[in-house]
């Protein structure tokens, strides 16, 4: 994008602070004092906080409203109904956090502690960590630049007490902006298992997958697979099946054969799966048998098989 | 020099209307080019400017992939969709050499390019200009704002879909609306329901009845229901004017009664 007009020249760079396109900048102090080029101290301590992760997944998408909260939400309700397994499901979306209502716990609040911010606990095994919990109105706006969401994001990772945890689940908003490379910088120490891309089958929903696959690739992000949302919809009346969001270039399918990524699988359009967030439920256990259910089980399996064959080295949890 | 070319670029738009949501992946790229579509037939000019930065959609839903930006005296020549010149189009899309090239920018990039997408893309006269945004309430929003104040915008259309999940969303979109003086010109409901095309049952896929309650919780009009329609989907994937070619569609006549609040909407400007 060299020819796209002068916008910030980078923190790492000699001009860092002192261009023109500086002014203004929020951090313009902060590069000019060169601080900006060193390492945040908050990403070793965020790398220390979360050794008692075992697996941490992203869930990302360039599009929006194609299911990653939702998806997001069952693949913490599928992973906890092992009860002996730990899961954290962690909300990075700071404008839109849906997380809270998906999972029934709106209106619930964050307690402090002497070992930082307690998850609310939907299950003994099962804590969530969202913006929306600091809300006192469904009705408050989050109008925050991307210097205050990162400095949020921050918090969320170094200062919430998760514990012992075997999947920390991140759920992130749309797109390829500050959110996502906060996620990744802070995150960059502790080990990341990859990342679900979810998508709807149509070409534009696909077109802005890619640029998530390429943003991926440039930070170096491992990719999990991809999943394919609002595949298709049975009328629950004739059981004929609709494509509503026709797959005009081949879906996910053709994409991850091009781009040589798993398809981790397809998700039906179901009517049920959006009642239960709703109501903050959880549609594994709303529809069991239904096709979807069986849909999201399959993807949760190898989700799990991914993590277990890449189980984090010992050298990533002895160090210095 | 700055002011004047500034106040120029804009001076021959006549309304500017915001597509906001909350939420993602409600509609808002798709409510910004049917309504572009559906003023156009109603013989006006109309400019859409994108400034989803991240995720671009514009530029494919009027079949304007590839094209390139060439500059004049004024700035940025907005590119035209149509032989006729009647939609013009500016995105960030079009900036980009590989489209599957991803804009990773932090904010302050972000903002500098929408105010040079505000003030330095050469506009000429236009009857509308729909301004399409991404989801939230940030960067992209407040410098959107903030640039398109001094021209004082006709108001702001906030799409939601009808499930409880995106209207709290929404609802905070609205409240970003009153804060930043924002009108609400109103509420459209999009994916409001599919209608099997084999048996015509209609089952409501994303829930009922969300967006009629957020725009009476807000108190703000509620502009109409767009029911699922794969024909529209289908139409703004290869950039057809579904407008012209799908009248018997269920989603058109909800379109067109959004189209034709706005035009009501538009008092009469003092040239």
């Amino acid at each position: 994008m060299e020819e796209v007009p002068q916008g910030c020249p980078g923190t790492g760079s000699a001009q860092a602070g002192r261009g023109a396109s500086c002014q203004g900048c929020p951090n313009q102090r902060l590069c000019a004092s060169g601080a900006g080029a060193a390492p945040d101290p908050a990403i070793e301590e965020i790398k220390e906080k979360l050794k008692t992760v075992k697996h941490k997944i992203l869930v990302l998408s360039g599009k929006g409203g194609v299911g990653k909260s939702t998806f997001s939400a069952h693949l913490a309700h599928g992973l906890a109904e092992d009860e002996n397994t730990q899961v954290a499901l962690l909300d990075i979306d700071i404008c839109g956090p849906s997380i809270p209502k998906m999972m029934g716990l709106e209106g619930e609040q964050v307690h402090q502690s002497g070992s930082g911010w307690s998850p609310v606990f939907l299950e003994d095994n099962l804590g969530v960590m969202s913006v929306g919990f600091l809300l006192s109105s469904p009705d408050d706006a989050v109008i925050w630049r991307g210097p205050k969401k990162n400095g949020m994001i921050k918090q969320f990772l170094r200062d919430v007490d998760w514990g012992e945890v075997d999947y920390l689940i991140v759920d992130t908003p749309p797109g390829t902006s500050d959110e996502h490379l906060s996620a990744v910088q802070y995150l960059s120490a502790a080990h990341v298992d990859g990342a679900v891309i979810i998508t709807t089958p149509q070409e534009v929903s696909l077109q802005d997958v890619r640029k998530e696959i390429s943003f991926c690739h440039k930070v170096k992000l491992p990719i999990i697979g991809v999943v394919e949302n609002m595949s298709v919809f049975v009328c629950p009346k004739c059981k004929k099946e609709s494509q509503i969001f026709p797959p005009t270039t081949g879906g996910a399918e053709v994409l991850c054969q091009d781009l040589k990524i798993p398809l981790l699988g397809k998700v039906p359009l179901d009517p049920h799966i959006g009642k239960s967030c709703d109501k903050g439920q959880s549609f594994l256990i709303d529809a069991p048998d239904s096709p979807a259910a069986l849909a999201y089980r399959g993807i949760i399996q190898k989700i799990q098989e991914f993590c277990g064959l890449h189980q984090p080295k010992e050298e990533h949890l002895i160090s210095s | 020099m700055e002011a004047a070319a500034e106040a120029g670029n804009l001076a021959g738009v006549q309304h500017i209307i915001l597509v906001l949501s909350g939420k993602g992946g409600v509609g808002k790229s798709t409510i910004s080019t049917e309504l572009a579509l559906a003023l156009r037939h109603a013989g006006k000019k109309v400019g859409i400017l994108d400034v989803d930065l991240c995720g671009p959609s514009i530029p494919r839903m009027l079949r304007a992939q590839g094209r390139a930006v060439h500059q004049c005296d004024g700035g940025w020549v907005p590119v035209y969709v149509d032989q006729e010149q009647s939609i013009c189009l500016m995105s960030v899309g079009f900036l980009l050499e590989n489209p599957d090239e991803a804009v990773v920018w932090r904010g302050p990039k972000k903002n500098a390019l929408i105010k040079q997408f505000v003030s330095d893309v050469a506009w000429g006269q236009l009857d509308y200009l729909v301004v399409d945004t991404p989801p939230g309430t940030s960067d992209e929003h407040m410098a959107t704002v903030d640039a398109l104040r001094p021209y004082g915008p006709l108001g702001a259309l906030v799409v939601t879909t009808p499930q409880a999940v995106s209207v709290g969303d929404v609802r905070r979109e609205l409240t970003f609306c009153r804060k930043t003086g924002l009108r609400v010109l109103g509420v459209v409901e999009n994916m409001s329901g599919f209608v099997c095309p084999h048996c015509a049952e209609c089952t409501s896929i994303f829930s009922r009845g969300g967006g009629e309650e957020l725009a009476s919780h807000a108190g703000v009009p509620f502009l109409g229901s767009v029911p699922l329609d794969p024909e529209l989907t289908k139409s703004l994937e290869e950039g057809r004017d579904f407008i012209r070619e799908f009248p018997e569609s269920p989603a058109f006549p909800a379109l067109l009664s959004i189209a034709q609040k706005v035009l009501i909407e538009a008092p009469a400007r003092v040239p």
